[in-house]
């Protein structure tokens, strides 16, 4: 499948930079024409996403994150987030609700965030060398209502 | 603007957060938060989240965390106005947030 736009960025693994991450994806998103629930939930999924990278795979430094956004037909958004750290030995368990390797902090619910508020995620890793996750969401659903807005010739 | 206004009441202390709550954020939220729980040991913590205008699971942790502070001397919190987005992630948690 082809995409019909995307755009590829990338920072470094600074938690400041959690704003600057999905606000980007969520700008990009918006030619889409997404309602603002629609947005609210990708930007919630990027925000849980980029900070696992920055928490659990790059714990004791700093790396690069590099996130893909892309739009196919029919308003699918596919986001890839990557980073080149520690990776994850155990994406089950790592998946499980409330499991958590980042302390009293955290809640361990990223994931399971990050499942409930796309249509699609899937995570690949490998120890020591990287951790991917890859989300997709249909976007811009009253477009299903009408297809063209008020004042649009 | 993310910040924290809080606000003394006898045995009590509000928090007045707001902002967008993340992992960066949370981090900031919490140093505040606990420096005035530390001082003060209130009975009760409440959490108003009517100004938030972004939480991620985050905002989960931030709460969690400050329930185990406030559990080390038998203190309370209660989570109160959370916006329809932020409930969506309360609930996930199984948090209850009070109108």
């Amino acid at each position: 499948m082809k995409a019909l736009n995307t755009v590829k960025f990338q920072f470094p693994s600074k938690s400041v930079n959690e704003g600057f991450a999905r606000s980007t994806v969520a700008a990009f998103a918006a030619q889409l024409d997404p309602t603002l629930d629609e947005i609210a939930d990708l930007k919630t999924a990027v925000s849980e996403a980029v900070t696992n990278c920055i928490v659990h795979g790059y714990p004791d430094g700093i790396g690069m994150i590099t996130i893909t956004a892309s739009i196919y037909d029919r308003n699918l958004l596919r986001i890839v987030v990557a980073d080149k750290g520690v990776g994850i030995e155990n994406i089950q368990k790592a998946m499980e609700p409330m499991f958590t390797t980042g302390g009293p902090e955290r809640a361990g619910l990223g994931f399971a965030v990050m499942e409930s508020f796309t249509d699609k995620m899937k995570v690949s890793s490998k120890p020591g060398k990287g951790t991917r996750v890859t989300m997709t969401k249909r976007m811009g659903s009253r477009e299903s209502v009408s297809s063209t807005r008020e004042g649009e010739v | 603007m993310t910040q924290v206004m809080m606000m003394q009441e006898g045995n009590q202390l509000t928090a007045f957060l707001s902002g967008e709550i993340d992992h960066h954020w949370a981090a900031v939220m919490r140093e505040q938060i606990d420096e005035t729980l530390k001082a003060t040991t209130p009975q009760k913590l409440i959490l108003d989240f009517s100004g938030v205008t972004f939480m991620d699971s985050s905002g989960v942790g931030l709460i969690l965390g400050r329930y185990r502070l406030m559990n080390s001397w038998k203190g309370t919190v209660v989570v109160q106005k959370a916006p329809a987005s932020i409930k969506r992630m309360l609930a996930i948690a199984g948090i209850e947030s009070k109108d």
